[in-house]
């Protein structure tokens, strides 16, 4: 089975058409950078998550790419246009096949 | 084998900092990472606005705006940002990949520094032209040296 953890998404749950939304969404992982070392001198190996897609009503509007640089439990800020009401759809990818999904909904009129 | 205390904290301390001495990126490596990005395309300096605090306390989490000039229409957008760090063990720290849904071109996240540093956002127009812009920080306590 592959691993899992917690997600948060903050947005408006409803807009006016073609209004600017601001999505924050946040993730629960360790981010492990794969550069740190035990006590007993062994490397940890990495366990990043890589990928972050988000599709509204299936098309794809924003996706990143993440490396270790990324802070424990990314955060990614990003703004959308509410086009229709429907479905936004958030995928986050890792290593060790970590995945996790959520979906939140939206009214526009 | 008499070792005093002085000589065995600063034995332990190189030992404990060593790999990270070994594995930091320069300068180069960041060019070369933009080169990677870019290809043969040239950049022009501008549009290309990078927020971060000027004095970082701890490099663990560090939050980061990047916001590209643009009018974000369906002709002229910005398609992708992608952040390069001169300091890090690993040159490039995130990309992100727009369209002209997006509305505006700002991106916020929380980013890790090894170093105090310059860090690099380069943008890629949906004209296919590309423009960047720095940032440079100071950073007292560096991320990842805690174990």
């Amino acid at each position: 089975m592959s691993k899992t953890s917690r997600t948060l998404v903050t947005m408006p749950a409803t807009a006016k058409k073609n209004e600017i939304i601001e999505i924050r969404i946040i993730v629960q992982h360790d981010m492990e950078t794969g550069f740190r070392h035990t006590e007993q001198g062994v490397r940890i190996p990495r366990d990043i998550i890589r990928e972050f897609l988000c599709t509204y009503n299936g098309v794809e509007v924003f996706r990143a790419d993440l490396h270790p640089a990324i802070a424990a439990n990314p955060m990614i800020t990003f703004t959308t246009i509410a086009v229709e009401s429907g479905t936004l759809e958030f995928n986050w990818k890792g290593d060790n096949d970590y995945a996790s999904s959520t979906t939140s909904k939206i009214t526009v009129t | 084998m008499s070792t005093s205390r002085r000589t065995f904290i600063v034995m332990t301390g190189a030992v404990g900092l060593s790999p990270w001495f070994g594995v930091k990126a320069t300068e180069t490596e960041a060019a070369q990472a933009i080169k990677q990005i870019v290809g043969a395309a040239k950049i022009r300096t501008g549009r290309v606005d990078v927020d971060i605090p000027p004095l970082v306390e701890n490099g663990n989490s560090v939050v980061m705006k990047v916001s590209v000039e643009s009018p974000m229409t369906e002709n002229d957008f910005v398609r992708a940002i992608h952040i390069v760090a001169e300091g890090n063990p690993l040159p490039n720290i995130v990309s992100f990949q727009l369209s002209h849904r997006s509305g505006r071109a700002a991106v916020t996240t929380r980013v890790r520094l090894n170093d105090s540093q310059r860090i690099w956002a380069i943008a890629q127009m949906s004209d296919g032209s590309f423009w960047q812009g720095h940032a440079a920080t100071l950073v007292t306590l560096a991320a990842c040296t805690e174990v």
